[in-house]
């Protein structure tokens, strides 16, 4: 348990520590830059930074003395031929002008970034994973899912199939593409890589990232014409496993939470909407117990804010039979916080989330209560313990 | 040589360009964006995405003159030009 927790936000990373009996934030980089996802590489203690600058793109930034000072590192791009089917912007499309059409892919964002023992993993926006296998020296994108048929196949060489089941977020800067934003590693097996991307849905890989899968059963799309389909516009908000039991695996997403204990082969719904614990952005799975996980549920994805103005974190720990609405030490009324999908996270006994409207909360007993770290932070985007 | 005007905004991320007198040669805005790059290493990308365009909120000045072509640079840039790279003003 390292006990501090990087924050990553709209205007800079903070670094949240206990000194003197009470958590404290206290900005560590960044300042006035977004901050979509900062983390420690486990194996090489290494801090990453995915940064969104409003003018200057997408930067990757690390620190190598934990955070006291940090630099730009090898920059990530899209290699030269890298194309992807877009559609056209709906304002601009007439009469039989729907269709997508191949356009040059560039780096729109850096979601995410994920870690195993011999690889750093970067999600972004269009769509694209990129690895690295040289500690970040160099990314390399992982042309077995960017030329997966789901989306239109290999467009480096032709013109593919000239379809797409991919579709955009608006999370997406400037374009509206596809963003890949959870990346999670098979503590098991390095070559087994779950990710997660909007809105496509989950895939799989168990040759480390030559060949992927489509790990959609079950979901349930309540916005599509056909429910179960194994396309059509999945949007996962986050996947996270367990990190013993790592076939558990649990996603929240617009129609509920979802539930898998055989490696997302299938997905159950485990969601309570009667209880609020419907919608929402993040979720936190128990390292030890596949069947426990927390989530920060939001009401519908209609309206995206608090359950009747109160903050509460949800629980189960018979994978989502029940759900516990854990309430000490959160506000109860007139808060209206929206925790995103990065904004959670779990380390022993310590929770700590961060919400949109800068607060900050850790709890150090697994949930029960709840103490607040800060109140005035820029958005939060990222919380992860390291 | 044409001279290069920065935003101090690029100079947190290059400082050592911080009071610099910026001379870099070419005839084309493009040759002056690699003639940047040679200077600090990494600004390319900071004022252009991978396949050369420039950013969405960037601008560059040749003279009193915002570049036309965004795409490929092409504007062209003479041995006295004042080339100013700047933020674009696109919103809030």
């Amino acid at each position: 348990m390292s006990g501090r927790i990087l924050i990553g936000t709209r205007k800079g990373t903070f670094a949240v520590e206990k000194n003197g009996g009470s958590w404290r934030p206290k900005l560590i980089g960044h300042t006035g830059a977004g901050v979509n996802f900062v983390a420690r590489d486990p194996g090489t203690g290494v801090l990453w930074a995915a940064l969104g600058h409003g003018h200057w793109g997408a930067k990757l930034s690390r620190s190598t003395d934990d955070g006291a000072t940090w630099n730009d590192a090898p920059q990530i791009g899209y290699p030269e031929g890298a194309r992807h089917l877009l559609p056209p912007p709906p304002t601009d499309t007439g009469p039989g002008e729907g269709a997508p059409t191949i356009k040059p892919a560039t780096l729109l964002k850096l979601w995410t970034l994920g870690f195993g023992p011999d690889a750093i993993y970067a999600g972004t926006i269009p769509g694209g994973l990129f690895v690295s296998r040289d500690g970040g020296e160099s990314f390399e994108l992982n042309r077995g899912l960017w030329d997966h048929e789901s989306r239109g196949g290999n467009l480096f060489d032709g013109d593919g199939s000239g379809e797409t089941m991919w579709y955009g977020t608006p999370a997406a800067e400037g374009e509206f593409s596809p963003g890949l934003h959870s990346i999670v590693v098979d503590p098991r097996d390095p070559k087994r890589i779950l990710v997660a991307i909007s809105t496509a849905g989950v895939f799989e890989t168990t040759d480390g990232g030559e060949t992927w899968r489509s790990r959609n059963k079950g979901l349930r799309m309540d916005y599509a014409p056909d429910p179960e389909a194994e396309w059509a516009g999945h949007d996962p908000h986050a996947i996270m496993l367990c990190h013993n039991q790592p076939d558990h695996v649990w996603q929240q997403n617009h129609c509920g939470v979802f539930y898998s204990y055989n490696g997302a082969e299938t997905w159950r719904k485990v969601s309570d909407p009667d209880s609020g614990v419907h919608f929402g952005f993040p979720v936190a799975a128990d390292p030890d117990d596949g069947r426990t996980a927390w989530l920060v549920p939001g009401l519908s994805d209609m309206q995206r804010v608090t359950v009747d103005g109160s903050l509460f974190v949800a629980r189960t720990r018979d994978g989502g039979e029940s759900w516990e609405r854990l309430r000490e030490g959160l506000p109860q009324e007139n808060a209206y916080d929206v925790v995103y999908r990065h904004a959670l996270d779990i380390d022993g006994e310590l929770l700590a989330f961060g919400s949109t409207t800068g607060n900050v909360y850790v709890s150090e007993d697994r949930g029960e209560s709840w103490h607040a770290a800060a109140h005035n932070l820029p958005p939060v985007y990222s919380v992860r313990f390291g | 040589m044409a001279r290069v005007e920065l935003t101090p905004h690029l100079f947190l991320y290059f400082p050592k360009l911080e009071g610099q007198a910026l001379e870099v040669d070419g005839t084309t805005v493009a040759e002056i964006v690699q003639g940047m790059e040679a200077l600090a290493p990494g600004f390319a990308f900071y004022v252009c995405d991978e396949v050369g365009r420039l950013r969405q909120h960037v601008n560059i000045f040749v003279g009193e003159r915002r570049v036309t072509d965004r795409a490929t640079l092409t504007d062209a840039v003479s041995e006295d030009s004042r080339v100013l790279i700047l933020q674009a003003l696109s919103g809030g």
